[in-house]
């Protein structure tokens, strides 16, 4: 608390005497890079034959990966019956993907998904200390079932 | 004078329900995280027609009814939940 202080007035300081080099600083602190962990689920159209959604869904992946952002964890729940018709559709194939990037990138997915007709469906959610926690327990428990 | 003098007669049968107090879930157990992916758990905040119950009748803090619709809300939107329904349960 005291060092943030001090750290704090030391910014006034320097702001009053040397606003240039202050700035300068500033922009560096921006220049890093904030990664966020985040979580997707989408559907796909169940038109698509299994191997066209295993596919879709592996351009996604790759996706994630070239674009700086970090897989954690992907999961598939296979298809599922929809709670009301999207699409005139009453079927998807759920995916969900967990992923550390940029708050840029989800932007570019999103517009991914948009542009993509084989997507009916998507949400992105960026997860919190609580999430984070709760997937990983998820996790652990989905792995225990497995073995 | 009526013949049942001396009996204790009521216009309406006296309530012999126990007041339960009330509580919040989410406090009691800890659980920081509502899973908007669980259909099945968030159908407990919920009546039959798909619409959120309200505080009174569940007893969830203010904290998290916050946080369970915007879990039901999600799980709205991904169709794992549907917007109206009827004979839900």
């Amino acid at each position: 608390m005291r060092t943030a202080v001090f750290l704090y007035c030391v910014k006034k300081i320097k702001c009053l005497l040397l606003p240039s080099a202050f700035l300068a600083g500033e922009q560096i602190q921006n220049n890093q890079i904030i990664m966020n962990q985040y979580e997707t689920v989408f559907i796909l159209t169940p038109v698509l034959s299994e191997q066209q959604m295993k596919e879709a869904v592996k351009d996604y992946e790759k996706f994630i990966k070239t674009e700086g952002a970090k897989m954690v964890s992907k999961e598939d729940w296979g298809l599922r019956k929809l709670a009301y018709p999207i699409q005139k559709k009453s079927n998807g194939f759920y995916t969900l993907f967990e992923f550390q990037a940029e708050p840029s990138f989800v932007a570019n997915l999103e517009l991914k998904f948009k542009r993509d007709e084989r997507v009916i469906r998507f949400l992105t959610v960026k997860m919190d200390k609580f999430h984070v926690e709760y997937a990983e327990k998820r996790r652990n428990k989905k792995k225990e079932v497995k073995a | 004078m009526s013949k049942n003098e001396g009996e204790i007669r009521y216009l309406n049968p006296p309530s012999v329900e126990i007041k339960r107090d009330k509580y919040c879930r989410f406090e009691k157990y800890g659980i920081k995280f509502i899973d908007y992916k669980d259909p099945d758990y968030l159908l407990a905040f919920v009546n039959e027609q798909g619409k959120l119950l309200p505080r009174r009748l569940t007893g969830t803090s203010l904290k998290y009814q916050r946080k369970v619709a915007q879990a039901v809300k999600r799980a709205r939107h991904l169709a794992l939940m549907p917007y109206v329904s009827d004979l839900l349960k």
